[in-house]
């Protein structure tokens, strides 16, 4: 409990020690925290901006499907429309092929009637005069008659 | 080993102090000092009659023991610091440096870069000192006595020698900087001008302001002394007992001690950089 030399001795090693402390301790050390913190908030500024960039990315692709699905959309409404147009077209075709194809053919049928008729027209006409020749049994003078036989063909 | 109750206290009590005898002095055993020597005291009564000429060979070596140690943990991390991922022991200092760090930044408003590693080494330094009162009080002193030494006191913040030395240091940087930062002029009107400005009330004031100025060392050296002391002698009394009943008080109270080494060398650290905040502060 004397109060002696110890009191300097304690307080010339308490100076040394503040001044070790202060030259070799405390400035490595607080180096050390005050970089990490700035690298620890670097990191979270660029995982900040990574994450904006995310989420513009993916809006940005959000917004280019839509647009390609609309352009999907638009092409195929058009590829229908031009289908049936087509369609349309072939129908019309087919038709108006078809109403030609009867035509022609009643076209034929008529001409083909037409000349039936008139052979048969012939025909009868010559049979009429040999059936006429053989109720007569006389000659006929087919010049003669043949006037009153045409006459009686057009009529059938 | 000493025999009565009284005796006991007293010798754990006692610094080894290697000290200069007078010549002619009769020493403890009856012989005499022929002349002048440096000698360890071989009793209590030596060891004061040595006066002001003794060293407290205990207290100085093991504070410094306990200074390295804290000056080599804490300098083994700093030239390994790294700005990665810190290890284990580096997470430890970094604690502790944030946490006086912390401190110091609410405290402290001026600009100085010694406060902090000032605040530093009191508060790991004192802590170290403190903790040794953990070690039980008859181990060490036991050693000490098997080596021819008859005493030996390890904690050396129970000794006032330590205490008063480390607020002298202080006392010291608080004059210092109160020049420093405001003149001459300025600290010799904040002594006397202050807190009454007027010339009639110099000497009042300048009583106020030294004995408010002397109080700052005085009341940092004894709170420590004074709580490391008295829970010192708490232990030497416990150890009194029989040693089957010793755990029974013994143990609360080391436990207590892990809120009372902290606290006390905490203290002692915000008082220091409170005082050296207010010598910063020009504000008269």
């Amino acid at each position: 409990m004397n109060i002696n030399l110890t009191l300097f001795g304690q307080t010339i090693a308490f100076a040394i020690f503040i001044w070790f402390t202060m030259k070799f301790v405390w400035p490595p050390v607080t180096r050390a925290m005050q970089e990490r913190q700035k690298k620890i908030a670097e990191g979270l500024d660029a995982a900040g901006r990574a994450q904006r960039d995310l989420s513009l990315a993916q809006e940005k692709a959000t917004q280019t499907l839509r647009e390609t699905k609309e352009q999907a959309a638009q092409i195929l409404e058009q590829a229908n429309k031009s289908a049936n147009l087509i369609i349309e077209e072939a129908k019309e075709q087919a038709r108006s092929e078809g109403e030609r194809l009867i035509a022609a053919a009643k076209a034929e049928i008529e001409q083909e009637m037409n000349r039936a008729k008139d052979q048969l027209r012939a025909q009868v006409a010559a049979l009429a005069v040999k059936g006429a020749e053989q109720i007569l049994e006389s000659e006929v003078d087919s010049a003669a008659h043949s006037e009153l036989v045409n006459k009686l063909a057009s009529q059938l | 080993m000493a025999t009565t109750s009284a005796e006991y206290i007293q010798h754990h009590l006692q610094n080894l102090t290697f000290g200069k005898l007078p010549a002619g002095y009769q020493r403890a055993d009856g012989s005499i000092v022929e002349e002048a020597t440096w000698t360890l005291a071989r009793t209590s009564s030596e060891a004061a009659d040595m006066g002001f000429m003794a060293v407290h060979v205990d207290t100085l070596g093991w504070s410094i023991f306990m200074g390295l140690i804290f000056l080599g943990l804490f300098r083994f991390v700093a030239k390994r610091a790294t700005v990665d991922t810190p290890s284990g022991l580096q997470n430890f200092v970094e604690i502790v440096v944030e946490f006086v760090q912390g401190i110091v930044k609410d405290t402290f408003h001026g600009r100085n870069p010694l406060i902090a590693p000032l605040a530093l080494t009191i508060f790991v330094w004192i802590f170290l000192m403190n903790s040794l009162k953990w070690i039980p009080v008859d181990y060490i002193p036991g050693i000490g006595m098997a080596l021819g030494l008859d005493y030996f006191k390890i904690v050396p913040t129970t000794d006032p020698n330590a205490t008063f030395g480390m607020s002298i240091a202080v006392f010291a940087l608080i004059i210092y900087y109160s020049i420093k930062i405001k003149g001459v002029g300025g600290f010799t009107r904040e002594l006397t001008l202050t807190p009454f400005n007027h010339w009639a009330l110099i000497p009042f004031n300048l009583f106020l302001e030294v004995l408010g100025l002397l109080t700052k060392p005085l009341s940092l050296a004894l709170r420590l002394f004074g709580n490391m002391y008295a829970g010192e002698v708490v232990f030497i009394l416990i150890a009194l007992l029989p040693f089957y009943v010793q755990w029974v008080l013994n143990v609360p109270w080391a436990i207590f001690h892990i809120l009372v080494i902290p606290l006390q060398a905490f203290i002692f650290m915000v008082l220091t950089v409170v005082y050296l905040s207010a010598a910063h502060e020009d504000n008269h």
